[in-house]
């Protein structure tokens, strides 16, 4: 038998999740339990197990898709023969019944006032898959002139929802067209008519969004502020709305924090890095480096490190509310890196402990990590300083954003043959620029320029890393 | 912004002295004694404990599983507080009652609850699906610390009847900031009931540490209300059990109160729909999975061979079966009738509860289809 296994609500009310990664793939034996997907909701990252033992028939979702909770993404074929009775959808369609359900548009309900329902919209729930408005089916009614079930059906009170013989139902559309537009139709508290009437605002005019299709303040004010309607600049197509979430928010958000809390200084420095290109390839060429990526911005980063423990000050926290400066006698060195999902500055804890192949080593994981989408949330608090490595994009230099919590970030542009003055000749050297940004609360004009400076010293001399740390 | 995070717990506790902890099982599966809680256990008890132990986590296991897949609404997993249940759950006797937070699904297997039924409200299916009469074990309790008031209204009334019985109330470290748990201190207090306060502290209230929750070790608050409070390591189920036997001891006998803090560590997400990741770091977790409370219990039993390779397959094979099992009468479990949620509203009919439900019953009626059952 195939079974299909649909997308789970894993939290209470989701409505739909990302498919991150597939651990299975066509033709491959699973077992109940069995981790298959991971997935990315609004809440979280999270594995999903199979409901099923068999052979993977099918994976009906891509890697990259957000798709609706109960979207079928997976068909396994089983040896289970098919249950009887309705196989899955028996309970989901069951449940749905029981689900009060606004009237469709145009149809009337009876005894039951407010606005229609919009339509392609999911009513929350507290738990389970969320009712899609369209989706739901309603059961047939049985024709009103049969009598209701029972002959103890009690009698209707005025307010009650349920049809009775009394009170035939409404013909579609009738009545409460009718009633539109009229005073006595509009729901909104007294203060809200009030706020309306202040405010210039036709109530009749408005669609509540509040319970039971009430028109709130904010509905008030919403009509109050619009515009009058503008001609909208781009022709459908060439323009494309992408939702503002998950990591690009957190970045937005961060680098709003950090631009305009912390005035912002960037000095910038051409460094001739000759020495140390070369003392990359000689470090690679050691036995002991011989299983390790080393890259300039290993050098770079021991420079700085180094540099940090000749000024603590650009290793510190502005705390704005104890109205104090944290000078950190340890760094969590960050490293600015672009994944799949973003921007993400996962940081190196205790950075400056560790020797120069822990270092390499510490940078190369933290970099698969990063790439793997593994990052966690531990790894990016708690940093003290910054490096950005522009120079994998190919360019020469920018000016960074601090790190919200730091004072201080490092931009690392990329090596190219330039020609270099050398005891007065021109002669072609490998030639990078360092930009660093800090915050100027913290750190003045001559502290960041000597921060700079050494570390270009560093660059430029390799040795002088040693001869200062 | 700035929180010091370096502030610890300890620090915060004055010049008091530093908490103590009751401990007959270290991590590493080593016998300590005692002067006050030992316990003598024979091998039988010594394997029904371990069993217990692996059967709950498994069903618990299999209760994450099915939510993962869609089957149960929602599930607050009890991964690593098995000790603290299964301890604190064998120490009572039948006669004792128990009331549970949503998180007690190790004492209820204790109270012989068929953990299929605790699925059932988490499926949405029922509203409890067991009565507390017959298992001595109250419904589950979604509302932070109520229970606590519960059960000392119950003990008040074992006091009243005479009983040789005693409450035992459970709730987590997030709940002793309720007034409903203060309350109820006060009230057990003044009243001496018979009542034993079990605090599973696992040090997160979903994403609140708990240093944010006191100042002062939790079981110490029990004497400003004047009872006392001991802080038991929730993580051995030998001094879970033993202190709590002392406990429901002392209340049977007139003794009055205590509070029990076991010390613990929830190891998941506070339910499956939180992602813990968020709020706490990895190191916290890993420095736990080093007090696990079974392997401990394993590693005693080993070493004092109390038990064969053969004993811990066995038992692993029952776990595996157990989940089967669960997550088949799980999916069986039938949809209730419209009408049932009428059903236990009142202990007894009430005139207005049926004439709702005839109104629902003429309003399924007009369906197609429909019985109306």
């Amino acid at each position: 038998m195939r079974s299909e296994f649909r997308l789970p609500d894993v939290g209470e009310g989701l409505t739909e999740a990302e498919i991150v990664r597939w651990h299975v793939k066509v033709g491959d034996s699973v077992k109940v339990n069995q981790t298959i997907v991971e997935i990315e909701t609004a809440k979280a990252i999270v594995e999903l197990p199979c409901p099923f033992e068999g052979v993977v028939a099918g994976l009906m979702v891509d890697e990259g898709q957000t798709v609706d909770v109960g979207t079928p993404i997976i068909a396994v074929d089983t040896e289970e023969e098919a249950p009887p009775g309705p196989a899955d959808d028996g309970r989901a369609a069951r449940a749905e019944d029981l689900v009060p359900t606004p009237p469709a548009e145009g149809a009337v309900e009876p005894g039951v006032h407010g606005s229609p329902a919009p339509k392609e919209q999911r009513q929350p729930v507290l738990v389970g898959y969320g009712v899609k408005m369209d989706a739901t089916k309603r059961r047939p009614r049985k024709p009103a002139q049969q009598p209701p079930a029972g002959n103890h059906a009690p009698e209707p009170r005025p307010s009650q929802v349920i049809p009775s013989q009394a009170s035939p139902p409404l013909t579609a559309g009738e009545t409460h067209v009718a009633e539109r537009g009229t005073r006595a139709d509009v729901l909104a508290k007294p203060p809200v008519r009030k706020l309306a009437k202040d405010l210039g605002v036709d109530l009749t005019a408005l669609t509540g969004t509040g319970p039971h299709g009430t028109i709130t303040r904010d509905d008030v004010h919403a009509a109050a502020d619009q515009p009058p309607p503008a001609v909208r600049p781009a022709v459908r197509g060439q323009e494309e709305r992408v939702p503002i979430k998950g990591v690009r928010r957190a970045t937005a958000q961060a680098m709003v924090a950090s631009a305009f809390t912390a005035p912002h200084v960037t000095e910038f420095l051409q460094v001739d890095v000759t020495e140390t290109v070369q003392a990359v390839r000689r470090l690679r060429a050691m036995p002991d480096y011989a299983e390790i990526k080393v890259s300039p911005l290993l050098l770079l980063a021991k420079a700085l490190l180094v540099a940090a423990r000749r000024y603590p000050m650009a290793n510190s926290t502005w705390d704005e509310e104890a109205q104090e400066i944290v000078v950190k006698h340890y760094v969590n060195l960050g490293i600015a890196a672009a994944t799949p999902r973003g921007l993400l500055v996962p940081n190196i804890k205790n950075a400056d402990s560790l020797s120069l192949r822990d270092l390499a080593q510490a940078l190369a994981a933290l970099a698969e990590t990063a790439r793997a989408g593994k990052t966690q949330p531990a790894d990016m608090a708690g940093g003290t300083i910054t490096i950005t490595n522009v120079g994998v994009f190919g360019v020469d230099t920018g000016t960074p954003i601090i790190n919200p919590g730091e004072v201080a970030i490092l931009a690392l542009g990329q090596i190219r043959d330039l020609p270099w003055v050398v005891d007065g000749q021109v002669v072609p050297r490998s030639v990078c620029t360092l930009a660093l940004s800090f915050d100027h609360r913290v750190i003045d004009g001559e502290l960041g320029s000597l921060l700079l400076r050494d570390v270009g010293a560093m660059l430029e001399d390799p040795l002088r890393t040693l001869a200062w740390s | 912004m700035a929180i010091d995070a370096s502030r610890g717990f300890s620090q915060l506790g004055g010049t008091e002295d530093p908490p103590e902890l009751v401990q007959l099982l270290t991590p590493e599966g080593e016998r300590v004694e005692h002067p006050d809680y030992d316990i003598e256990l024979t091998p039988d008890e010594i394997r029904g404990l371990y069993r217990d132990l692996v059967l709950v986590r498994r069903v618990d296991l299999e209760a994450v599983a099915l939510q993962r897949q869609g089957e149960l609404g929602i599930w607050a997993s009890l991964l690593g507080q098995e000790a603290a249940q299964i301890g604190s759950g064998r120490a009572m006797t039948d006669a004792d009652m128990a009331f549970p937070t949503y998180r007690e699904h190790g004492v209820a297997w204790c109270r012989d609850v068929d953990p299929v039924k605790l699925l059932g409200l988490f499926r949405g299916v029922n509203h409890g699906g067991w009565n507390p009469a017959e298992h001595n074990f109250h419904l589950y309790t979604i509302v932070i610390g109520s229970q606590t008031l519960h059960a000392v209204g119950y003990a008040m009334g074992i006091q009243r009847d005479s009983a040789e019985a005693a409450a035992l109330v459970y709730f987590g470290d997030g709940a002793t900031s309720q007034g409903d748990v203060n309350e109820s201190f006060i009230w057990a207090s003044v009243f001496n009931a018979p009542v034993v306060f079990f605090c599973q502290n696992n040090q997160w209230a979903i994403s609140e540490p708990l240093e944010k929750q006191s100042r002062i070790p939790l079981y110490r608050r029990a004497s400003g209300f004047g009872f006392p409070g001991i802080r038991v390591d929730g993580n051995d189920v030998f001094a879970c059990l033993a202190v709590t036997r002392k406990a429901l001891d002392d209340a049977r006998s007139g003794q009055g109160p205590t509070l029990i803090e076991a010390f613990t560590y929830r190891m998941g997400a506070h339910t499956t729909s939180d992602d813990p990741t968020r709020y706490r770091v990895a190191g916290e977790l890993e420095a736990w999975k080093l007090k696990d409370p079974i392997e401990r219990v394993k590693a005693y039993m080993f070493k004092n061979q109390l038990a064969d390779q053969e004993f811990f397959d066995a038992i692993d094979t029952e776990a595996d079966q157990l989940g089967r099992d669960v997550r088949k009468r799980c999916l069986a479990m039938p949809d209730p009738g419209p009408l049932a949620i009428f059903d236990h509203v009142y202990a007894e009919r009430h005139a207005l509860m049926d004439e709702e439900r005839e109104q629902f019953a003429a309003y399924l009626a007009t369906f197609e289809g429909a019985d109306g059952s």
